[in-house]
Protein backbone atom coordinates (compact mmCIF):
# COMPACT_ATOMS: atom_id res chain seq x y z
CA UNK A 1 0.00 0.00 0.00
CA UNK A 2 2.86 2.33 0.82
CA UNK A 3 4.48 1.82 -2.58
CA UNK A 4 1.17 2.56 -4.29
CA UNK A 5 0.59 5.69 -2.24
CA UNK A 6 4.09 6.94 -2.97
CA UNK A 7 3.52 6.74 -6.73
CA UNK A 8 0.12 8.42 -6.42
CA UNK A 9 1.68 11.10 -4.21
CA UNK A 10 4.36 11.85 -6.81
CA UNK A 11 1.72 12.21 -9.51
CA UNK A 12 -0.61 14.34 -7.37
CA UNK A 13 2.10 16.64 -5.99
CA UNK A 14 2.70 18.66 -9.14
CA UNK A 15 -0.99 19.29 -9.77
CA UNK A 16 -1.52 20.18 -6.10
CA UNK A 17 1.27 22.77 -6.18
CA UNK A 18 -0.21 24.38 -9.29
CA UNK A 19 -3.64 24.51 -7.66
CA UNK A 20 -2.08 26.02 -4.52
CA UNK A 21 -0.55 28.86 -6.53
CA UNK A 22 -3.70 29.44 -8.59
CA UNK A 23 -5.86 29.48 -5.45
CA UNK A 24 -3.59 32.14 -3.93
CA UNK A 25 -3.58 34.15 -7.17
CA UNK A 26 -7.39 34.29 -7.25
CA UNK A 27 -7.67 35.42 -3.65
CA UNK A 28 -10.56 37.83 -3.23
CA UNK A 29 -12.27 37.10 -6.55
CA UNK A 30 -15.89 36.09 -5.95
CA UNK A 31 -17.00 32.51 -6.74
CA UNK A 32 -13.41 31.36 -7.37
CA UNK A 33 -14.00 28.13 -5.42
CA UNK A 34 -16.56 26.98 -7.96
CA UNK A 35 -14.20 27.75 -10.84
CA UNK A 36 -11.18 26.00 -9.33
CA UNK A 37 -13.29 23.00 -8.36
CA UNK A 38 -14.74 22.96 -11.88
CA UNK A 39 -11.22 22.96 -13.30
CA UNK A 40 -10.21 20.01 -11.13
CA UNK A 41 -13.34 18.02 -12.10
CA UNK A 42 -12.78 18.83 -15.77
CA UNK A 43 -9.19 17.62 -15.40
CA UNK A 44 -10.30 14.37 -13.75
CA UNK A 45 -12.87 13.64 -16.45
CA UNK A 46 -10.23 14.48 -19.07
CA UNK A 47 -7.76 12.11 -17.33
CA UNK A 48 -10.14 9.20 -17.66
CA UNK A 49 -10.74 9.98 -21.33
CA UNK A 50 -7.01 10.37 -22.06
CA UNK A 51 -6.18 7.18 -20.17
CA UNK A 52 -8.79 5.27 -22.13
CA UNK A 53 -7.50 6.58 -25.45
CA UNK A 54 -3.79 6.34 -24.58
CA UNK A 55 -3.37 3.48 -27.04
CA UNK A 56 -4.67 5.63 -29.89
CA UNK A 57 -2.66 8.69 -28.78
CA UNK A 58 0.54 6.65 -28.51
CA UNK A 59 0.16 5.27 -32.04
CA UNK A 60 -0.55 8.68 -33.51
CA UNK A 61 2.18 10.43 -35.55
CA UNK A 62 4.62 7.49 -35.74
CA UNK A 63 4.63 6.76 -32.03
CA UNK A 64 5.31 10.29 -30.84
CA UNK A 65 1.66 11.24 -30.30
CA UNK A 66 2.08 11.25 -26.54
CA UNK A 67 4.97 13.71 -26.68
CA UNK A 68 3.08 15.99 -29.09
CA UNK A 69 0.02 15.87 -26.90
CA UNK A 70 1.96 16.66 -23.73
CA UNK A 71 3.89 19.48 -25.40
CA UNK A 72 0.64 20.99 -26.74
CA UNK A 73 -1.24 21.02 -23.45
CA UNK A 74 1.83 22.36 -21.65
CA UNK A 75 2.09 25.06 -24.32
CA UNK A 76 -1.56 25.97 -23.77
CA UNK A 77 -0.98 26.23 -20.02
CA UNK A 78 2.05 28.47 -20.61
CA UNK A 79 -0.06 30.83 -22.77
CA UNK A 80 -2.82 30.97 -20.15
CA UNK A 81 -0.35 31.73 -17.39
CA UNK A 82 1.33 34.40 -19.50
CA UNK A 83 -2.02 36.04 -20.17
CA UNK A 84 -2.86 35.88 -16.49
CA UNK A 85 0.44 37.51 -15.50
CA UNK A 86 -0.28 40.45 -17.75
CA UNK A 87 -3.83 40.71 -16.50
CA UNK A 88 -2.65 40.66 -12.91
CA UNK A 89 -0.05 43.34 -13.60
CA UNK A 90 -2.75 45.74 -14.81
CA UNK A 91 -5.19 44.74 -12.09
CA UNK A 92 -2.63 45.26 -9.35
CA UNK A 93 -2.35 48.85 -10.60
CA UNK A 94 -6.10 49.28 -10.94
CA UNK A 95 -6.70 48.10 -7.41
CA UNK A 96 -4.33 50.61 -5.94
CA UNK A 97 -6.23 53.42 -7.70
CA UNK A 98 -9.69 54.86 -7.00
CA UNK A 99 -12.58 52.75 -5.85
CA UNK A 100 -14.41 52.79 -9.16
CA UNK A 101 -11.66 50.81 -10.85
CA UNK A 102 -12.31 48.08 -8.32
CA UNK A 103 -15.61 47.27 -10.03
CA UNK A 104 -13.86 46.66 -13.33
CA UNK A 105 -11.14 44.67 -11.59
CA UNK A 106 -13.74 42.29 -10.21
CA UNK A 107 -15.55 42.04 -13.52
CA UNK A 108 -12.23 41.19 -15.14
CA UNK A 109 -11.79 38.65 -12.38
CA UNK A 110 -14.26 36.31 -14.04
CA UNK A 111 -12.19 36.38 -17.19
CA UNK A 112 -9.08 35.53 -15.21
CA UNK A 113 -10.91 32.67 -13.51
CA UNK A 114 -11.87 31.05 -16.79
CA UNK A 115 -8.24 31.12 -17.88
CA UNK A 116 -7.06 29.66 -14.57
CA UNK A 117 -9.77 26.99 -14.75
CA UNK A 118 -8.04 25.74 -17.87
CA UNK A 119 -4.65 25.83 -16.12
CA UNK A 120 -6.00 23.77 -13.21
CA UNK A 121 -7.69 21.33 -15.59
CA UNK A 122 -4.45 20.85 -17.53
CA UNK A 123 -2.41 20.36 -14.34
CA UNK A 124 -4.83 17.68 -13.14
CA UNK A 125 -5.13 16.11 -16.58
CA UNK A 126 -1.39 15.63 -17.08
CA UNK A 127 -0.73 13.71 -13.91
CA UNK A 128 -4.24 12.31 -13.67
CA UNK A 129 -4.08 10.28 -16.86
CA UNK A 130 -0.89 8.55 -15.66
CA UNK A 131 -2.43 7.84 -12.27
CA UNK A 132 -5.51 6.30 -13.88
CA UNK A 133 -3.32 4.08 -16.08
CA UNK A 134 -1.23 3.02 -13.11
CA UNK A 135 -4.29 2.11 -11.04
CA UNK A 136 -5.82 0.36 -14.03
CA UNK A 137 -2.63 -1.69 -14.40
CA UNK A 138 -2.55 -2.90 -10.83
CA UNK A 139 -6.28 -3.56 -10.83
CA UNK A 140 -6.19 -5.93 -13.80
CA UNK A 141 -3.07 -7.82 -12.79
CA UNK A 142 -4.53 -8.28 -9.34
CA UNK A 143 -1.01 -7.80 -7.98
CA UNK A 144 -2.51 -5.94 -5.04
CA UNK A 145 -5.83 -6.12 -3.27
CA UNK A 146 -8.63 -3.63 -3.69
CA UNK A 147 -7.99 -2.45 -0.15
CA UNK A 148 -4.35 -1.79 -0.96
CA UNK A 149 -5.27 0.09 -4.10
CA UNK A 150 -7.92 2.31 -2.54
CA UNK A 151 -5.90 2.80 0.64
CA UNK A 152 -2.79 3.71 -1.33
CA UNK A 153 -4.78 6.02 -3.58
CA UNK A 154 -6.40 7.88 -0.70
CA UNK A 155 -3.14 8.15 1.22
CA UNK A 156 -1.24 9.47 -1.79
CA UNK A 157 -4.00 11.91 -2.68
CA UNK A 158 -4.15 13.19 0.90
CA UNK A 159 -0.38 13.67 0.94
CA UNK A 160 -0.40 15.65 -2.29
CA UNK A 161 -3.38 17.74 -1.23
CA UNK A 162 -1.64 18.55 2.06
CA UNK A 163 1.40 19.84 0.18
CA UNK A 164 -0.80 22.04 -2.03
CA UNK A 165 -2.74 23.35 0.97
CA UNK A 166 0.47 24.08 2.88
CA UNK A 167 1.75 26.11 -0.07
CA UNK A 168 -1.54 28.01 -0.28
CA UNK A 169 -1.59 28.80 3.45
CA UNK A 170 2.04 29.88 3.28
CA UNK A 171 1.36 32.22 0.36
CA UNK A 172 -1.59 33.83 2.17
CA UNK A 173 0.71 34.82 5.02
CA UNK A 174 2.72 37.05 2.72
CA UNK A 175 2.05 40.72 3.54
CA UNK A 176 -0.38 42.32 1.07
CA UNK A 177 2.10 44.81 -0.38
CA UNK A 178 4.39 41.98 -1.56
CA UNK A 179 1.65 39.48 -2.28
CA UNK A 180 1.05 40.37 -5.93
CA UNK A 181 4.77 40.50 -6.72
CA UNK A 182 5.42 37.10 -5.16
CA UNK A 183 2.45 35.49 -6.92
CA UNK A 184 3.47 37.08 -10.24
CA UNK A 185 6.98 35.72 -9.85
CA UNK A 186 5.68 32.25 -8.96
CA UNK A 187 3.38 32.21 -11.97
CA UNK A 188 6.22 33.33 -14.22
CA UNK A 189 8.48 30.53 -12.95
CA UNK A 190 5.64 27.99 -13.15
CA UNK A 191 5.06 28.90 -16.79
CA UNK A 192 8.79 28.79 -17.58
CA UNK A 193 9.03 25.36 -15.94
CA UNK A 194 6.14 24.07 -18.04
CA UNK A 195 7.81 25.42 -21.18
CA UNK A 196 10.98 23.53 -20.25
CA UNK A 197 8.98 20.32 -19.82
CA UNK A 198 7.34 20.88 -23.19
CA UNK A 199 10.83 21.21 -24.70
CA UNK A 200 11.86 17.96 -23.02
CA UNK A 201 8.99 16.11 -24.70
CA UNK A 202 9.84 17.61 -28.09
CA UNK A 203 13.49 16.52 -27.67
CA UNK A 204 12.37 13.04 -26.57
CA UNK A 205 10.30 12.82 -29.76
CA UNK A 206 13.30 14.03 -31.77
CA UNK A 207 11.35 17.02 -33.09
CA UNK A 208 13.89 19.44 -31.62
CA UNK A 209 17.63 18.99 -31.10
CA UNK A 210 18.69 18.71 -27.47
CA UNK A 211 21.39 21.42 -27.82
CA UNK A 212 23.75 19.52 -25.55
CA UNK A 213 22.26 17.16 -23.06
CA UNK A 214 22.66 17.58 -20.20
CA UNK A 215 23.74 21.21 -20.17
CA UNK A 216 24.69 20.72 -16.52
CA UNK A 217 24.30 17.93 -14.00
CA UNK A 218 23.27 18.64 -10.41
CA UNK A 219 22.00 15.12 -9.81
CA UNK A 220 24.68 14.43 -7.22
CA UNK A 221 23.69 17.56 -5.27
CA UNK A 222 19.90 17.54 -5.63
CA UNK A 223 18.43 14.83 -7.85
CA UNK A 224 14.99 15.27 -9.43
CA UNK A 225 13.58 12.41 -7.39
CA UNK A 226 14.69 13.86 -4.03
CA UNK A 227 11.85 15.46 -1.99
CA UNK A 228 13.14 19.02 -2.45
CA UNK A 229 13.98 18.37 -6.09
CA UNK A 230 10.45 17.08 -6.73
CA UNK A 231 8.80 20.07 -5.05
CA UNK A 232 11.04 22.53 -6.89
CA UNK A 233 10.32 20.67 -10.12
CA UNK A 234 6.60 21.21 -9.62
CA UNK A 235 7.00 24.82 -8.51
CA UNK A 236 9.69 26.37 -10.66
CA UNK A 237 10.54 23.60 -13.14
CA UNK A 238 13.76 22.52 -11.45
CA UNK A 239 15.65 19.91 -13.45
CA UNK A 240 18.91 18.41 -12.21
CA UNK A 241 20.20 17.74 -15.73
CA UNK A 242 18.30 19.71 -18.36
CA UNK A 243 18.95 19.63 -22.07
CA UNK A 244 20.12 22.92 -23.59
CA UNK A 245 16.79 23.24 -25.42
CA UNK A 246 14.93 23.11 -22.11
CA UNK A 247 17.00 25.95 -20.71
CA UNK A 248 16.43 27.94 -23.91
CA UNK A 249 12.64 27.47 -23.62
CA UNK A 250 12.72 28.28 -19.92
CA UNK A 251 14.59 31.55 -20.37
CA UNK A 252 12.59 32.59 -23.44
CA UNK A 253 9.27 32.21 -21.65
CA UNK A 254 10.53 33.80 -18.43
CA UNK A 255 11.85 36.84 -20.29
CA UNK A 256 8.76 37.14 -22.51
CA UNK A 257 6.42 37.13 -19.51
CA UNK A 258 8.60 39.58 -17.57
CA UNK A 259 8.60 41.99 -20.53
CA UNK A 260 4.87 41.46 -21.15
CA UNK A 261 3.84 42.20 -17.57
CA UNK A 262 6.10 45.24 -17.45
CA UNK A 263 4.42 46.54 -20.60
CA UNK A 264 0.93 45.83 -19.24
CA UNK A 265 1.74 47.64 -16.03
CA UNK A 266 3.18 50.76 -17.65
CA UNK A 267 0.27 50.91 -20.11
CA UNK A 268 -2.21 50.93 -17.22
CA UNK A 269 -0.29 53.65 -15.45
CA UNK A 270 -0.24 55.80 -18.61
CA UNK A 271 -3.97 55.23 -19.18
CA UNK A 272 -4.75 56.32 -15.66
CA UNK A 273 -2.56 59.41 -15.86
CA UNK A 274 -4.49 60.54 -18.91
CA UNK A 275 -7.83 60.51 -17.04
CA UNK B 1 21.60 36.20 -31.34
CA UNK B 2 23.42 35.41 -34.58
CA UNK B 3 25.68 33.00 -32.75
CA UNK B 4 22.68 31.30 -31.22
CA UNK B 5 21.05 31.02 -34.61
CA UNK B 6 24.17 29.48 -36.11
CA UNK B 7 24.34 27.09 -33.18
CA UNK B 8 20.73 26.04 -33.72
CA UNK B 9 21.34 25.57 -37.42
CA UNK B 10 24.39 23.39 -36.85
CA UNK B 11 22.57 21.32 -34.26
CA UNK B 12 19.68 20.78 -36.64
CA UNK B 13 21.94 19.66 -39.47
CA UNK B 14 23.92 17.37 -37.16
CA UNK B 15 20.62 15.87 -36.09
CA UNK B 16 19.68 15.37 -39.70
CA UNK B 17 22.95 13.76 -40.77
CA UNK B 18 23.54 11.31 -37.94
CA UNK B 19 21.87 8.02 -38.76
CA UNK B 20 19.79 6.77 -35.88
CA UNK B 21 20.75 3.58 -34.16
CA UNK B 22 17.69 1.55 -33.35
CA UNK B 23 17.57 -0.61 -30.26
CA UNK B 24 14.69 -2.82 -29.32
CA UNK B 25 13.61 -3.25 -25.73
CA UNK B 26 10.90 -5.65 -24.67
CA UNK B 27 8.68 -5.52 -21.63
CA UNK B 28 7.33 -8.92 -20.65
CA UNK B 29 5.96 -10.03 -17.29
CA UNK B 30 6.88 -6.58 -15.97
CA UNK B 31 10.55 -7.06 -16.76
CA UNK B 32 12.75 -5.45 -19.39
CA UNK B 33 14.59 -7.54 -21.91
CA UNK B 34 17.49 -7.03 -22.16
CA UNK B 35 18.11 -5.47 -18.78
CA UNK B 36 21.50 -4.15 -19.84
CA UNK B 37 21.50 -2.13 -23.04
CA UNK B 38 24.81 -1.11 -24.58
CA UNK B 39 24.85 2.02 -26.70
CA UNK B 40 27.73 3.91 -28.32
CA UNK B 41 28.92 7.17 -26.77
CA UNK B 42 28.00 10.41 -28.52
CA UNK B 43 25.31 9.07 -30.78
CA UNK B 44 21.59 9.49 -30.80
CA UNK B 45 19.71 6.25 -30.22
CA UNK B 46 16.13 5.37 -31.07
CA UNK B 47 14.71 3.07 -28.42
CA UNK B 48 11.79 0.98 -29.58
CA UNK B 49 10.05 -0.26 -26.48
CA UNK B 50 7.61 -3.08 -27.04
CA UNK B 51 5.21 -3.78 -24.21
CA UNK B 52 4.01 -7.38 -24.52
CA UNK B 53 2.07 -7.22 -21.28
CA UNK B 54 -1.61 -6.40 -21.22
CA UNK B 55 -1.03 -3.61 -18.70
CA UNK B 56 0.39 -0.16 -19.43
CA UNK B 57 3.92 0.63 -18.31
CA UNK B 58 5.78 3.88 -17.92
CA UNK B 59 9.35 3.89 -19.14
CA UNK B 60 11.13 6.29 -16.85
CA UNK B 61 14.72 7.32 -16.39
CA UNK B 62 15.74 10.20 -14.19
CA UNK B 63 19.32 10.21 -15.43
CA UNK B 64 18.20 10.24 -19.07
CA UNK B 65 15.38 12.67 -18.36
CA UNK B 66 12.84 10.54 -20.14
CA UNK B 67 9.34 9.37 -19.32
CA UNK B 68 6.81 7.75 -21.55
CA UNK B 69 3.72 5.64 -21.06
CA UNK B 70 3.70 2.49 -23.19
CA UNK B 71 0.15 1.13 -23.32
CA UNK B 72 -0.35 -2.63 -23.08
CA UNK B 73 0.38 -4.64 -26.27
CA UNK B 74 2.00 -1.74 -28.08
CA UNK B 75 5.34 -0.23 -29.00
CA UNK B 76 6.59 3.21 -28.08
CA UNK B 77 9.54 5.22 -29.39
CA UNK B 78 11.92 7.16 -27.18
CA UNK B 79 14.95 9.02 -28.48
CA UNK B 80 17.95 9.23 -26.18
CA UNK B 81 21.42 10.72 -26.38
CA UNK B 82 23.92 11.60 -27.65
CA UNK B 83 25.19 10.28 -24.31
CA UNK B 84 28.47 10.68 -22.46
CA UNK B 85 30.12 7.46 -21.28
CA UNK B 86 28.39 6.07 -18.21
CA UNK B 87 25.47 4.09 -16.84
CA UNK B 88 21.92 5.34 -17.05
CA UNK B 89 19.41 3.33 -15.04
CA UNK B 90 15.76 3.15 -16.05
CA UNK B 91 12.64 1.60 -14.56
CA UNK B 92 9.08 0.76 -15.45
CA UNK B 93 7.46 3.09 -12.99
CA UNK B 94 4.23 1.16 -12.73
CA UNK B 95 6.10 -2.00 -11.70
CA UNK B 96 9.35 -0.66 -10.37
CA UNK B 97 10.13 -3.70 -8.22
CA UNK B 98 10.70 -5.94 -11.21
CA UNK B 99 10.99 -3.67 -14.25
CA UNK B 100 14.53 -2.36 -13.98
CA UNK B 101 17.37 -1.92 -16.40
CA UNK B 102 20.39 0.12 -17.29
CA UNK B 103 21.68 1.76 -20.43
CA UNK B 104 25.46 1.63 -20.65
CA UNK B 105 27.12 4.11 -22.98
CA UNK B 106 30.68 3.20 -23.95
Amino acid sequence: MFATSLIIFREVLEAALVIGIVAAATRGIPARGRWLFGGAILGLVGSAIIAASMGAIAQFADGIGQELFNACILGAAVLMLAWHSMWMASRGQAMSLEARSLGSAIRGGQQSLSVLLVVVAIAVLREGAETVLFLYGISITGSSSLFEMIGGGVLGLAGGATAGLALYMGLLRIPVRWFFSVISLLILLLAAGMASQAARFLVQADLLPSLRSPLWDFSSVMPNESPIGAVLHGLIGYDAHPAGMQVLFYLTVAIAIAVGTHWAKSRTIRANNRK
Amino acid sequence: MQKLFAFLLISFSVTAIAADIEIKLIIENHRFQPEIVNVPVGQKVKLLIENRDATPEEFESHSLNREKVIPGKSTGTVYIGPLAAGSYPFVGEFNDKTAKGVIVAK
